[in-house]
């Protein structure tokens, strides 16, 4: 039986060296190519040791592209959308987890269901809501206006002695509210110039629609026992005081996690940023490198230096933080 | 219940936030749809561009090629994941951080980043042909190109998949093995017996994600082999980018997102028939 054992974790291992070693390759690679001269990059055979190029490499992708700038931009985009996307995704999810009320169902269903549709089906209109040519953000007022008459038309609907019972009734009367003043109020606010086009807010300001979040912090905040909320409740504790003193301090390792995944994520857009952030001083990192690589006449060892201190800080980040990683990439997927 | 406005005040700025850049352009996307948006301003013409997808042959060809991609990359790659993730969960793996790491490190790595490195290991005068001994103009080839795409994928990907399969196999209680391994039962009959039905969630889950990941396939297309040579590698994605953002018609690349949010319904609807519903 040992033997067995044995035998079977030696073809294991033969097995899955090799496969990781070919995993590592591209990474290794890339760090190679940084290093070298434009000429060892497509030399045979290729060179698999480091070269003494970097700084030569950095300073014609400085030249290329004002890639110190972007990489600005990005840590900025990144950090400022992290910090709101945190906040906006634990306190809608605190409120699906913690409290009961009218409409619960409906918007939360909604906001689920956003998780299947494919991306593409609002890029569209989101991109014209930003790039318009206007001056406010009316639109955004009147999206929230609207929202809220809506919140408030259900909330009172709940508290008629009368309404309160037909709850179909006020789905119906919310979404006649919505199609006849929402869309059509919404449409003419997309005729403003919101002027966000190369603005960090147009890069941020869609993404922070996480419904994933929003699902994840629910599922964080449901594991923290109610007692102790209601504990809080009879000290006499106002609400957005127990969400900040008690039950956020209970999943703040559940929401670095988050952090993570959301900061990497919003890292690494191409599309989105590509459409909104055409000036190339307020590029992010991805976006300058990919203008990059269409080009015909451009250092391949710059390139690499690019995607090499785009990458190289989360690879030492997810050796020693892969645990928060993980937590984060599995947290749709999996139930406890 | 104690009727009060907290909720609503909680849920409030991200509604906002959730109203204005999801649930209006999912409704906006067809409006628009059904609007000829090449004259300023755009007029109403229920059948300009629902008429013009029909027969629009380019629009076929970024179909079949992301079906192509769907067909032959995901199960390639869910298979593939599900052996990584066995073999890293078994207990007679030495050296798991070593291996975790290789296979896990591409989750943190930008689509431009790892595209810009695999278009230079596919180079004519890259790695790939120096280690296999082949002269390939792999980029330049439709068939070439094609293989790229699914290898950088696979790449990416895998190891992703592998993290959410790995977290399932450790969720399924470990008496399940022992009673079997008492009762006799091969490594391989465990694995079909047992693995595979209790995983059938979660590769699901994978599968789903899988799908609208590739529907959606824009980056490494667009910058690997700029969905060529000729429509070799053009997908959905890449089409809708040229259409929408290239030739500005916002009125048939929004068809076009329709269109892919209809696959999108049509694949959940069969997966849902096919494997029922585990959650």
């Amino acid at each position: 039986m040992k033997r067995q054992l044995w035998w079977r974790s030696l073809w294991l291992h033969l097995f899955l060296t090799p496969l990781a070693l070919l995993w590592l390759a591209p990474l290794w690679l890339m760090f190679v190519f940084s290093t070298q001269p434009e000429i060892a990059i497509f030399s045979t055979p290729t060179p698999i040791l480091p070269g003494n190029q970097f700084a030569a490499n950095l300073q014609s992708l400085q030249s290329d592209t004002n890639f110190l700038r972007t990489l600005f931009n990005s840590v900025m985009v990144a950090g400022i959308y992290t910090v709101l996307s945190i906040f906006l995704t634990s306190l809608a999810g605190y409120a699906f987890a913690r409290f009961q009320f009218w409409g619960k169902g409906l918007l939360f269903s909604l906001v689920i269901a956003t998780l299947t549709i494919p991306y593409f089906a609002v890029v569209i209109p989101q991109f014209i809501l930003v790039a318009r040519e206007a001056k406010t953000l009316l639109a955004i007022l009147i999206g929230m206006a609207v929202f809220g008459g809506i919140a408030l038309l259900l909330a009172w609907l709940r508290f008629s002695p009368t309404l309160g019972r037909v709850m179909w009734l006020g789905y119906a009367v919310a979404a006649l509210a919505y199609l006849f003043f929402g869309v059509p109020a919404l449409r003419e606010a997309m005729t403003f110039d919101f002027r966000l086009t190369n603005t960090w807010w147009a890069v941020i300001l869609p993404s922070l629609a996480n419904s994933l979040g929003v699902f994840y912090m629910r599922q964080n905040f449901l594991s923290v026992p109610m007692s102790l909320l209601e504990a809080a409740r009879i000290d006499g504790a106002g609400e957005f005081r127990i969400f900040f003193r008690v039950a956020v301090p209970l999943v703040l390792p559940a929401m670095a996690a988050l952090a993570i995944i959301l900061f990497l994520a919003s890292w690494n857009d191409y599309l989105w940023p590509l459409l909104v952030l055409s000036d190339r001083e307020m590029q992010t990192a991805p976006v300058a490198l990919g203008s990059l690589i269409g080009l015909t006449r451009v250092s391949w060892g710059g390139i690499m230096v690019g995607a090499v201190m785009t990458t190289l800080p989360f690879l030492v980040l997810f050796l020693f933080l892969q645990r928060y990683f993980i937590a984060g990439i599995t947290a749709g997927g999996v139930k406890d | 219940m104690k009727r009060s406005a907290t909720p609503y005040l909680f849920l409030l700025p991200y509604l906002a936030i959730f109203a204005l850049f999801w649930a209006w352009p999912i409704i906006e996307s067809l409006l628009l749809s059904f609007q000829n948006t090449r004259v300023y301003p755009p007029v109403w013409d229920i059948s300009i561009n629902w008429g013009r997808i029909l027969g629009d042959a380019a629009f076929w060809d970024a179909l079949r090629n992301t079906v192509l991609i769907l067909v032959i990359q995901v199960p390639l790659m869910l298979a593939l994941a599900t052996g990584l993730a066995i073999g890293l969960n078994s207990q007679l793996l030495r050296a798991k951080g070593f291996f975790r790491f290789a296979f896990f490190a591409p989750v943190v790595v930008g689509a431009v980043a790892y595209s810009a490195v695999f278009r230079l290991l596919f180079n004519q005068n890259g790695a790939v042909n120096a280690a296999l001994g082949l002269e390939l103009n792999w980029i330049f080839d439709p068939v070439g190109a094609m293989v790229v795409i699914i290898t950088t994928l696979t790449w990416r990907w895998t190891g992703y998949n592998a993290i959410i399969i790995l977290a399932g196999l450790q969720s399924i209680p470990k008496d399940i093995y022992e009673a079997a391994e008492i009762d006799g039962a091969s490594p391989w009959q465990q694995f079909w017996r047992i693995t595979l039905p209790s995983l059938r969630p979660v590769l699901l889950f994978c599968l789903v994600l899988s799908i609208i990941g590739t529907l959606q396939l824009f980056t490494e297309p667009w910058l690997i082999t700029n969905g060529g040579p000729g429509t070799a590698t053009t997908t959905l994605g890449v089409y809708l980018y040229r259409q929408g953002f290239q030739n500005i018609n916002f009125g048939y690349a929004s068809t076009i997102a329709y269109a892919i949010t209809l696959l999108a319904l049509v694949f959940s609807i069969i997966q849902l028939r096919l494997f029922g519903r585990d959650q």
